[in-house]
């Protein structure tokens, strides 16, 4: 292969990591740009996804088969299943911490996410469980730079949630107010609208596009595990933050940045793969000193 | 026959154990422009705030149009007409002036009502169609004011709650804010009132209300209250 076939192909796995990170880090900064909370239980939710996508898949694969159909419904399944568990968290664990001191309700959210992957690890001992999947590895060649058509699909789909959620946030009524919530919460509620509502909704979003990464991650890799939530929420939360956090365009962006950095930063001598992780939080920390608002962030500052 | 459309009896209010109304009571008849003066810190915020469900009374109660609103939830009682424009203008900077009037429209279901709203609320501040694509953030004070204002007759507005329109504005803007509070008056809005610029709202009034320290201490029909030297000397300060 050559270094120009190395690079695309690296363009390509960069582009499918970087949806992941995208779909998880929307979540991240939606709930933050509206009741200013870091949710380390996010990424958990990802995992929770994924494992009841795993769950829908082996209910309606008799049905529907294990191919896109199958696939299809057990995403949306998984979505809205997530998005009420989303749901149940802000409503159970975050309300009633709204008013609390910043750092509680942190460690409230750090809580949830060891209840979450601590269950799932009880329910499944710990184990890998096989995502089996019936989509074949037919796709596209160009020269010596092959891409699944799975590959091609998965983006697609993170692609067509993120144009969605951006039609919602700018056009439609729920999605300015989402957006007016973030800027002033009192305002909006003289505009009659109903934040709690409003804040239910953003937590029913966020966790649904997290439940959707899971499920999408899941084909990919092929396998489901209780950890997997841990890395990717750190990863999204980087990726937010490379875009500035609270917004959403920076959220796709950060996301799809830091999935080709590593991409590309496996390709550096010396940096193999193992050292991917460093690489991504070391961009974290580059970034933090020189451009703590992130790419298409806000010049506020806050510290937690 | 003159209707009382707001109704406020021994209502008081707290921050915490700060005692911000001790036990007010007045009341605004449809069609009236009322206005609420008082100094720094007498409760004259607080006052639009508990009304409009912001802050919650701790005793007393509070009917629009005859409803009982006292344990409302602020978009419940926006829904029902009553629009408060907050001390500080509150816009949404970061947001187009256009989406700043959509969002004052949020209880409005049908979107040829809000077409024509907007084109009214364009018509009396020209400025903001001219400039509506922009960012909020952009806009003078005075345009600012403008915005909050039209915002608030976004929706079908039945009572609007000013809270301060003239701070900070260059006198002949004020002139033309009061200008426009005339006209809405005119065109069916009741209006509350709250100045610190006790001259030009009295102006305007109909009746007028003095606050000091969370009690009203004087009540009259607005000519009154401009001629008594001696009120506007001991409560309002010039
Ligand atoms: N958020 C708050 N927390 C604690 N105390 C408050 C708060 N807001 C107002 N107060 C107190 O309540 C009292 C009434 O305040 P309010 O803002 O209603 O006065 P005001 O008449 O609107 O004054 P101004 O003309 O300065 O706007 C004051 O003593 C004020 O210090
Ligand atoms: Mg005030």
């Amino acid at each position: 292969m050559s270094t120009l076939d190395i690079l695309l192909q690296q363009l390509a796995n960069g582009l499918i990591l970087g949806s992941f990170y995208a779909l998880v880090a929307l979540g991240y900064t939606m709930v933050y740009g509206i009741i200013k909370l870091l949710n380390f239980a996010h990424g958990d939710l990802y995992m929770c996804g994924a494992f009841i996508g795993f769950l829908f898949l082996s209910l309606v694969s008799g049905l529907l088969g294990e191919s896109w159909g199958g696939i299809l419904c057990s995403m949306i399944l998984s979505m809205i299943t997530v998005g009420l568990l989303g749901v149940l968290i802000q409503r159970v664990a975050y309300l009633p911490m709204l008013a609390a001191p910043r750092l509680s309700i942190l460690i409230t959210a750090l809580a949830v996410s060891m209840v979450l992957s601590n269950g799932v690890m009880a329910l499944t001992d710990g184990e890998y469980e096989a995502f089996s999947t019936d989509l074949g590895f037919e796709g596209l060649e160009m020269g010596n730079v092959f891409v699944t058509y799975t590959q091609i699909a998965l983006v697609v789909s993170a692609a067509l949630l993120m144009v969605t959620l951006f039609f919602f946030i700018n056009r439609t009524m729920y999605g300015k107010a989402m957006r007016a919530i973030a800027i002033d919460q009192d305002a909006c509620r003289l505009m009659g609208i109903n934040v709690n509502k409003v804040i239910t909704l953003t937590f029913f979003i966020g966790s649904a596009l997290a439940a959707a990464a899971g499920v999408m991650a899941g084909v990919y890799y092929g396998s489901v595990h209780f950890f997997m939530g841990f890395v990717i929420g750190l990863k999204a939360f980087t990726a937010a933050v490379i875009g500035g956090i609270g917004s959403i365009r920076g959220a796709m962006l950060g996301g799809l940045v830091l999935g080709l950095l590593e991409a590309f930063g496996t390709q550096i001598p010396f940096i193999g793969s193992e050292w991917k992780d460093v690489f991504s939080f070391g961009i974290l920390i580059l970034l933090l000193v020189f451009k703590p608002t992130g790419l298409l962030g806000k010049t506020e500052i806050e510290r937690m | 026959m003159s209707d009382v459309i707001l109704e406020i009896r021994d209502v008081e209010t707290y921050y915490g154990k700060i005692h911000a109304l001790r036990g007010i009571s007045f009341s605004v008849e449809a069609g009236e422009i009322v206005t609420l003066l008082g100094a720094n810190g007498a409760g004259k915020s607080t006052t639009l705030r508990t009304i409009s469900g912001l802050n919650r009374a701790k005793a007393g109660s509070i009917s629009f149009m005859g409803e009982e609103i006292t344990t409302k939830s602020p978009h419940e009682i926006v829904s029902m007409g009553l629009i408060h424009v907050p001390e500080g203008r509150r816009i949404f900077k970061g947001m187009t002036i256009k989406e700043n009037l959509e969002l004052g429209s949020f209880t409005l279901k049908d979107e040829s009502e809000r077409r024509r709203r907007m084109e009214h609320v364009y018509e009396l501040f020209p400025v903001l169609h001219e400039r509506r694509q922009r960012d909020a953030a952009l806009l003078s004070g005075g345009e600012q004011q403008m915005l909050a204002m039209g915002r608030a007759l976004m929706t079908d507005t039945k009572l609007l709650l000013l809270d301060e329109p003239s701070m900070g504005l260059a006198p002949f803007m004020v002139q033309g804010i009061m200008k426009i509070i005339k006209r809405l008056n005119a065109e069916g809005v009741t209006i509350l009132l709250v100045e610190q610029n006790a001259k030009a709202a009295l102006k305007l009034a109909d009746y007028g209300y003095v606050l000091e320290t969370g009690e009203i201490v004087v009540k009259g029909k607005a000519g009154k209250l401009q001629q008594d030297e001696s009120i506007v000397k001991a409560y309002l300060g010039e």
